[in-house]
């Protein structure tokens, strides 16, 4: 179960005077339950990137295999596709339009074709394992909080049963509990149900205390694609396209230029902890 | 798709026409639209297309633009052909089976739609160089005198100018949704009639929530900045004619008189 | 008196059902009493919910006090004739770039204030070609709004407001929508009015990193002033912070958690160039 990506490429309004090459000669490869931050700033083309990944958008040249399937190809099944690779929009509380907030989950599991009964086992667990409470089941989704709106916009993604779960900016907008917490819902369900995660964001710190893998995007190209230790090293590129490392790398890091012996690629602020403890101690 | 539509859309140049005042540009239109139907006759139509290249040229817009921006009423206007062809009663030209083409037929199906590219031609060269905004200052001062009986003319035009504005970001917002919805298994473009109405629902209820959620933020917006009415407000942009447009005025009467005179001669 | 003073300010949301009949009634401020002086930066720091947004609406007259009452430049907003007064002296900057702009070349809309104050005209585009100056987005002026990136539109949104000539400039969450860039835009925005035009800011915002410039922070909960004091002061309670649900920069966090350990770390650190002082004085 994996996506190859084979020179993608995409340009937007090609034949005429303001056409824009939104995706330069992108190669890539994503395995089995992998948790993948892609990173950049906006316009970088992050976004076009996740659309092609479900079929939303074709390259203007170049293919794209799921499974050993080019998914462009004339007899591919695109709605399988779709059910496969479940992609949140960016706000993705502004696409609910059901009356309740149950028969909104349910949306994307009817438009597969499934029976009633595992439409509605599948709505179930999902508005479960995104923490929604049973008695708001029937409310409308409407005059839910922000926060709650877009569990159940997650919910309805959730409810096709995706191998491949891309969140384009889950976390905008929202305050800092409401941040941690959509992060922990993803965490939980990279790690309980080994879905494979792309989370596509323009926060460092979102990604850097998740993400197995860093993809950073700009100008159309991927520019590092690496463990997040080894990405965050280019400190001074990342800064260039607007893009900070955690404020904990840069506290590591000056330590290490006056000559401390630390780590300088740390990321997570326990770890920063850990070891300026140690050179204290050892003083 | 929905963007690919460029009829009327401004086109930014520098030219005679666009820094003509829009009031001018709103009356000629007219009285050009008034002249089409004056005329009956091939020096009558001539003497309208012939202005109308001579406007086209000067506004500097490029031909290829125009022609490109008729496309999507090229079946509107077929069809009109088509129809007063059909079943305009007179001596029969051809016949196929039940279908009757007649020479007052083709005549009729030919100048209506030498009467409609006119038309939409001349009115989309107004929109193609006059910014919206300009339009809709035009038109509040050209309509002002309909304040006397009570016609809210200053409200109108600023709900015309903020529809304009946002036009673009509820088209792009309408892909965004379709897309999401897409994502989510939806289809938009297979079934019959019904079926593809009812797939709308998911498209058509979260824009409108969205547009009235925008309305409300803008309405405290302005409330913010002090808007309370036509009453009052001064302008950054005021109308004022100067002497091209007297000459614009004097140019677009004249050719009206001439056709009325090719019409009574002819 | 101050520019803004409320004195047992509070307001509720009133519900009401289908038959118009009381269903429910939130209190979304509660007897909240703050004094503003004039060149004065505040920061009103909440998470969603917390009344902060509800509260800074009335400095702009948008709603009045259900309870208590608010004085702006002297002004009760419960005077209904000088509505007009206060929203030209107060003026406000909101979440959504999109949802505020009127305009549809930059400069109309930044004219589009004055305009409504009955400014004469060639005195209009002296105010509109200084604001746009003093925001960096002259250049911009026959731009279309929709082609600016977020901190952008946002900059041409206070470029609108200063060009009515306000005393005190009302930030509801302007930093919101828009990626890590447009943020540092908008926040440099505001304080370079507060110091070069001595204009007061009230920001509000749900992202720390923001307050630490303030020369005043009040962090509210459940409609009530819940912390009052300048940032340090705030900071240094990392603890009462979270319990709140609001977290802390991660130097402050770092440095709260090496205190913890015993390091002898000074309280209310918030960058990390205090941070790095710190540790060169420890280590």
């Amino acid at each position: 179960m994996s996506m190859t990506l084979e020179h993608v490429n995409c340009i937007y309004s090609a034949d005429t005077n303001h056409s824009v090459h939104a995706l330069k000669d992108i190669c890539l490869t994503i395995g089995d339950g992998e948790f993948i931050g892609l990173i950049g700033h906006t316009g970088c083309g992050k976004s076009t990137l996740v659309q092609h990944l479900n079929g939303l958008i074709s390259p203007t040249d170049g293919h794209i295999y799921y499974n050993g399937e080019d998914i462009n190809a004339k007899d591919f099944n695109r709605k399988e596709l779709r059910g496969n690779v479940g992609l949140v929009f960016q706000y993705p509380e502004h696409q609910l339009f059901e009356n309740d907030v149950f028969a909104d989950v349910c949306f994307g599991p009817k438009n597969l074709g499934l029976d009633k009964k595992e439409v509605e086992l599948r709505a179930y667990e999902a508005l479960h394992s995104v923490g929604f409470p049973d008695e708001e089941f029937y409310s409308s989704p409407f005059e839910l909080s922000g926060g709650q709106k877009r569990r159940v916009a997650i919910a309805g993604v959730l409810a096709m049963k995706p191998k491949i779960l891309i969140l384009d900016e889950p976390t905008a907008g929202l305050d800092p509990q409401g941040r941690e917490d959509i992060l922990e819902l993803i965490s939980d369900l990279h790690r309980n149900e080994n879905m494979t995660i792309i989370l596509v964001s323009h926060s460092m710190d979102d990604v850097a205390d998740y993400a197995e893998r860093l993809i950073v995007m700009d100008h159309g190209s991927i520019l590092y694609d690496d463990v997040p230790q080894e990405v965050f090293k280019n400190v001074r590129e990342l800064e260039r396209m607007g893009l900070a490392v955690p404020e904990v790398t840069y506290i590591m890091r000056s330590l290490k230029r006056n000559g401390y012996e630390v780590d300088d690629t740390i990321t997570k602020i326990d770890d920063a902890v850990e070891q300026i403890l140690k050179l204290w101690s050892e003083k | 798709m929905v963007r690919e539509i460029t009829i009327g859309q401004y086109y930014d140049e520098e030219s005679v026409i666009h820094r003509l005042d829009p009031r001018v540009k709103l009356v000629a239109t007219l009285v050009y639209i008034v002249a089409i139907f004056v005329v009956d006759s091939i020096a009558g139509y001539a003497l309208v297309a012939l202005f109308l290249a001579a406007c086209i040229m000067l506004s500097k817009v490029p031909v290829k633009y125009i022609v490109k921006g008729l496309k999507p009423v090229m079946i509107i206007l077929l069809l009109t052909v088509v129809f007063n062809m059909l079943l305009t009663p007179g001596e029969t030209l051809f016949k196929f089976g039940i279908i009757n083409i007649s020479k007052e037929g083709l005549k009729a199906g030919s100048t209506m739609a030498l009467r409609l590219i006119l038309l939409i031609t001349g009115s989309s060269l107004m929109t193609l160089t006059t910014t919206p905004n300009n339009l809709t200052d035009g038109m509040e001062k050209l309509l002002n005198p309909l304040k006397y009986i009570k016609v809210p003319v200053h409200e109108i035009a600023m709900m015309m100018s903020i529809a304009l504005r946002f036009i673009p970001i509820l088209l792009e917002e309408t892909d965004i949704i379709m897309k999401a919805q897409m994502a989510r298994g939806a289809d938009f473009e297979s079934g019959n009639i019904f079926k593809r109405a009812k797939a709308m629902v998911p498209l058509l209820v979260p824009l409108f929530v969205s547009a009235f959620r925008r309305a409300n933020d803008l309405a405290m917006a302005m409330e913010a900045r002090c808007y309370r009415g036509g009453d009052g407000r001064t302008k950054m942009k005021p109308l004022k004619y100067l002497r091209r447009d007297y000459i614009a005025y004097a140019i677009i009467w004249l050719f009206l008189a001439g056709c009325i005179v090719l019409r009574i001669l002819l | 008196m101050g520019i803004i003073k409320t004195e047992k300010l509070s307001y509720e949301y009133i519900r009401r059902d289908d038959e118009g009949n009381v269903s429910g009634v939130t209190r979304a401020v509660d007897d909240v009493s703050i004094d503003v002086t004039q060149g004065e930066f505040i920061a009103i720091l909440g998470h969603n919910g917390s009344g902060k947004s509800t509260l800074a609406k009335h400095i702009n007259a948008i709603l009045t006090p259900s309870e208590g009452e608010i004085w702006v430049d002297g002004i009760n907003t419960a005077e209904a004739a000088r509505i007009w007064d206060v929203r030209q002296k107060a003026g406000m900057v909101f979440q959504n770039p999109d949802n505020q702009i009127i305009g549809q070349l930059v400069e109309e809309d930044v004219g589009f204030g004055p305009e409504n104050l009955g400014v004469p005209t060639d005195q209009i585009w002296e105010r509109v070609e200084e604001s746009l100056k003093l925001l960096g987005m002259l250049e911009y002026s026959k731009h279309s709004p929709n082609k600016l990136s977020g901190g952008q539109k946002q900059r041409v949104s206070i470029a609108g407001v200063l060009a009515m000539h306000p005393k005190c400039i009302i930030f509801d969450e302007p930093t919101a929508m828009l990626d890590p860039h447009g943020r540092r835009e908008v926040v440099r925005a505001a304080r370079a009015l507060n110091d070069v035009e001595k204009i007061t800011i009230v920001l509000i915002t749900h992202y720390m990193e923001e307050t630490i410039y303030a020369d005043r922070l009040f962090v509210m909960d459940h409609g009530r002033i819940a912390m009052e004091g300048t940032p340090k002061e705030i900071f240094s309670q990392v603890e009462k912070l979270e319990e709140l649900r609001l977290g802390v920069p991660q130097a402050t966090k770092v440095a709260y958690e090496l205190k913890k350990a015993g390091m002898p770390i000074p309280d209310g650190i918030l960058t990390r160039q205090e941070l790095r002082e710190a540790l060169k004085a420890c280590l």
